[in-house]
């Protein structure tokens, strides 16, 4: 009998497939398609840069309020669905860091990204409590990434006004649903990219991902790794809309600087592995490799006759392609082991990078200084220079000075919103035009607060930082850039949709700061009362007892064995004791 | 409560009658244990490079738990520094509890629930009771039931009668028989088995007053306990010694392996470990040499295969039910009114003698021997 009740079941769910009308069931999933590619490009220092980019284009809507919710993933991960959805999310970009990008050796990066965490978020504007949903959604991001994405709060939460449009659809006017955290004390490490890895469709057992060897990645001199999620339009005249989710790894292997070995390498000793196959789930699965500069000075092995040209940040790029999801690729050995040797070593100058540093003595207070460089020869640009300063240092707006060779440089928009102390930290942004190859120092004072005790971290000694100041600006381009953006283009140049064609976005990151603030002895307290009581004990005690005591004669009561003693005498009837 | 556990004992015990190939030692133990889940929460309390072996103790049981069954999703892991990606480490991503570097335990494949600033004693506390805001991430809840066997493993400095958490607070032992008196009530365990790694770790489970818990230290009061070896190239110490040979134990034990908490209490005696490492049994209800390690560090799945079909929705209750009833009951009713046993009478130590003998040494010095016959 229980038999026949198992199968009964069975035959409902079949016969109700095609039958049953579409208020019981969701529609067939919607369509979404997954690439992955490789770029590596030799740096001018000698070292390897690394950069992974996997894309998960999906069509379908996840904040349509008519259409039933989302419940059939498939190459999309559900967690990250789940949080779009519940948050009315319409563009996330999470990154994390360990390094420092260093601009002036490397070049610009493909996605730059700033040391430590970040996260910025464009809400929806059907939403009504933002606040509420960026606290929940901080927290519920710690959990997925292993990180401790739940220290972002309101003292360091801002709301840029210019610095972060949306880099998909959306409306890029109202900032009030737009929030900017950072964290720059934030490790990475595998626990961050063991979840970052189960995102992926293939996870880390097919395709590129097999190269993410975390004892490979963390030994460098920058790794980052990101998730970006973005509506984008499916064509010219945006009809359909998409959602793209992007995660990225960037990595700058530093074997020949670190002195371990020549101008040469193998994705073997890069990350200790080979590529066997493609991700089956792929639509394209691609190996990029950078050979602009000095191609006959290169050898690469194995060769390829594929090469492909690209405009990448104002510059014509040539590549050669590898194929992954041609089985040629791999050859006899079905593995895909990319072999370089080169001597060449020119750079295109970066045009545009800035740093930062903290001057001044003592630990009342300092001085920032941001400076920005425009190496362009003769044009002029401006600069957006976004600055978020915690409320531990109290900034004097008033001698805020901005000079570029050695003459004052007004700014032509400010936006100043003061800090409010323990509630909201500094936001300083300013629209700074750079003369052509010049320096611009931006200098500002601050005094130091004293923080409550019970507001100092276990190691306070170790200094407090602040994150790094963000410069945007869009840098005229020496080469004209496409601005058709539906073209198959490598993903690596497509990131960032270009308006113009004359200029390029780019996005430089400062140094984030250290800095100390008066720290108390902790172990104060104890040593306050040990001392205290000791003098109370001793000093004010005798005194006391000089002042005070007065000598009587007094009949002194027998002691406790001669009581004893004559309390057994008494018993036995012999004479007591004296 | 009551007729859930009826319905979990009874379809069980009418199979037994219906198998007839299992032998009784093993229809006995499959029996003797009542959890259905496991879960474990691992915690590393010390900040700073030098305190490297306090986090490769921490991750030698992370994996050893992770070997043997119990998933990520079931394990709460904070340490409270990085370790692996710590500037100061030569190899990166790596933390390793041999030397020469034999054993990386961290592994390709960990998932860190509390890290760095978020250990703390009220966060700690929170996990164990389950009060944690409603924001908080499933991964880091202690979602447990009363079925639910758990594994408590805290590593660090401590002293008598408190553990100290990141060089700036402590949680004492009173705070902690506390929190597993809430956990008691709120029926947020079956069993919890806790293993502390620490100086005078013993005057950590003093003062345990809830049933079902079995603890075991490193050391005992007023002994240190002492790391194991270091690493010249690493520049620290690697492990701890109690969780050096705990490791090594764990390392022989498989899913389905008999070894149980004897051997447990075995592990590193005073010759290998200097300190004298401790256990208490007295609260908890079973034999501990009936209870495997498995039913705490692993997560081992019962399956029963037969080819029978069971009837579970009848009516009709056989005399056997009464039986299971009344065992039920019993086991509810001597588990609400535990009493910890009597602790056994021990012979004053050294100090209390010294000290009466140094009283009767100034008695018999101030009247003298000979003079006493006079008095009395």
């Amino acid at each position: 009998m229980n038999e026949r009740q198992w199968q009964s079941t069975d035959v409902e769910v079949n016969r109700s497939d095609g039958t049953k009308n579409s208020e019981t069931f969701t529609p067939a999933p919607a369509k979404d398609q997954f690439q992955e590619e490789l770029v590596i490009r030799p740096l001018h220092s000698g070292d390897i840069y690394a950069s992974f980019q996997f894309r998960t284009l999906w069509d379908t809507d996840f904040l349509q309020e008519g259409q039933k919710k989302v419940s059939h993933y498939r190459l999309f991960p559900k967690s990250l669905g789940q949080v779009l959805s519940k948050f009315s999310v319409q563009e996330l970009h999470i990154s994390f860091t360990q390094g420092f990008w260093r601009t002036m050796q490397w070049g610009q990066p493909f996605i730059p990204s700033p040391p430590g965490a970040e996260l910025w978020v464009w809400f929806h504007h059907t939403v009504s409590d933002v606040d509420g949903n960026w606290k929940e959604l901080t927290n519920v991001l710690s959990g997925i990434f292993c990180a401790s994405l739940n220290f972002i709060d309101m003292t360091n939460t801002v709301q840029p006004s210019a610095s972060f449009k949306p880099l998909g659809l959306g409306n890029a006017t109202d900032h009030r649903f737009l929030r900017y955290a950072t964290l720059p004390r934030e490790i990475v490490c595998t626990e961050n990219l063991t979840p970052w890895k189960k995102l992926l469709p293939c996870g880390s057992k097919a395709g590129l991902a097999v190269l993410m060897k975390s004892e490979k990645l963390f030994h460098s001199s920058f790794h980052s790794q990101a998730v970006h999620i973005r509506p984008i339009c499916q064509d010219e005249q945006c009809t359909s809309k998409a959602w793209e989710l992007r995660q990225t790894l960037n990595v700058v292997f530093d074997h020949y600087t670190s002195g371990q070995g020549k101008k040469e390498w193998s994705l073997f000793k890069m990350f200790s592995r080979t590529l066997t196959e493609a991700c089956p789930l792929a639509s394209s699965s691609k190996v990029y490799v950078d050979i602009t500069d000095n191609p006959e000075l290169f050898e690469l092995s194995p060769a390829t006759p594929l090469l492909s040209q690209a405009v990448v940040l104002g510059d014509r790029r040539t590549y050669s392609v590898y194929d992954l999801t041609r089985a040629e690729t791999f050859g006899q050995l079905r593995s895909f082991n990319l072999l370089l040797r080169w001597k060449g070593d020119n750079m295109l100058r970066p045009l545009l990078h800035a740093e930062r540093y903290v001057a001044g003595f003592g630990l009342q207070t300092g001085e920032i200084h941001t400076v920005i460089y425009n190496n362009h020869p003769y044009r002029a640009f401006p600069v957006l220079l976004m600055d978020s300063v915690p409320w531990y240092l109290q900034l004097y707006i008033h001698t805020l000075t901005v000079t570029s060779k050695s003459r004052d440089n007004k700014p032509s928009y400010i936006h100043y919103q003061p800090a409010k102390d323990r509630h909201r930290p500094h936001l300083l942004e300013m629209l700074i035009q750079l003369p052509p190859h010049s320096m611009t120092e931006v200098t500002v004072q601050f005094e130091r607060a004293l923080l409550k005790w019970t507001e100092y971290t276990p190691d306070p000694n170790h200094g407090f930082y602040v994150g790094s100041s963000v410069i945007s600006a869009l840098v005229p381009s020496m080469v004209a850039m496409s601005t058709n953006f539906t073209q198959d283009q490598p993903l690596f140049s497509s990131f960032v949709p270009v308006k113009e064609e004359s200029s390029y976005f780019v996005r430089v990151y400062t140094e984030p700061l250290l800095v100390n603030l008066p720290t108390p002895d902790f172990s104060m307290p104890y040593n306050v009362i040990c001392l205290t009581c000791t003098v109370v004990a001793v000093g004010y005690g005798s005194f006391y007892n000089l002042l005070t005591r007065t000598f009587q004669v007094d009949e002194p009561s027998p002691p406790l064995a001669k009581r004893l003693a004559n309390f057994i005498r008494r018993i036995r009837g012999v004479p007591l004791l004296a | 409560m009551y007729s859930l556990s009826l319905h979990f004992f009874y379809p069980w015990i009418y199979l037994k009658k219906r198998i007839f190939t299992f032998c009784t030692i093993e229809t006995g133990q499959f029996f003797s244990s009542g959890h259905t889940n496991n879960w474990a929460v691992l915690v590393c309390t010390s900040r700073f490079w030098f305190n490297y072996r306090h986090v490769a103790n921490t991750l030698s049981v992370y994996r050893s738990v992770k070997r043997l069954g119990i998933p990520d999703s079931h394990i709460v892991l904070m340490l409270a520094d990085d370790m692996a990606c710590n500037y100061r480490n030569p190899k990166p991503a790596t933390v390793f509890s041999h030397k020469n570097m034999e054993l990386n335990v961290y592994g390709d494949d960990v998932e860190v629930d509390y890290r760095g600033y978020e250990v703390t004693v009220e966060n700690f506390l929170r996990v164990l009771t389950g009060r944690l805001p409603p924001s908080t991430p499933r991964s880091k809840r202690l979602l447990s039931d009363d079925r639910s066997n758990i594994l408590i493993y805290l590593t660090g400095h401590g002293g008598n009668g408190f553990l100290k958490f990141q060089d700036s607070e402590e949680i004492s032992n009173m705070e902690l028989a506390d929190a597993f008196e809430q956990m008691w009530q709120k029926r947020r365990y079956n069993e919890l088995l806790f293993i502390i790694d620490t100086c005078q770790g013993a005057s950590m489970y003093e003062r345990f007053y809830s049933p079902n818990l079995m603890a075991l230290a490193s050391s005992q009061v007023g002994e240190d306990s002492l790391s194991h070896q270091p690493d010249l190239a690493i520049g620290v110490h690697l492990m701890d010694k109690y969780t050096f040979y705990l490791l090594e134990f764990l390392e022989e034990v498989h899913p389905a392996s008999q070894a149980n908490m004897n051997d447990l209490f075995k592990v590193c005696p005073q010759s290998q470990c200097v300190s004298t490492p401790g256990h208490r049994t007295d609260l908890f209800q079973r034999n501990p040499g009936s209870v495997l390690i498995t039913d705490f560090f692993g997560s081992v799945r019962k399956v029963e295969i037969t080819k029978d079909t069971i009837n579970l929705t009848s009516s009709v209750k056989p005399p056997i039910q009464s039986i299971a009833e009344h065992h039920v009951l019993q086991f509810v009713a001597d588990v609400s009114s535990q009493n910890p046993k009597q602790k056994d009478w021990h012979p004053p130590d050294g100090f209390i003698l010294g000290l009466w003998t140094l009283i009767l040494l100034v008695f018999f010095q101030t009247y003298g021997i000979k003079h006493l016959k006079h008095i009395f």
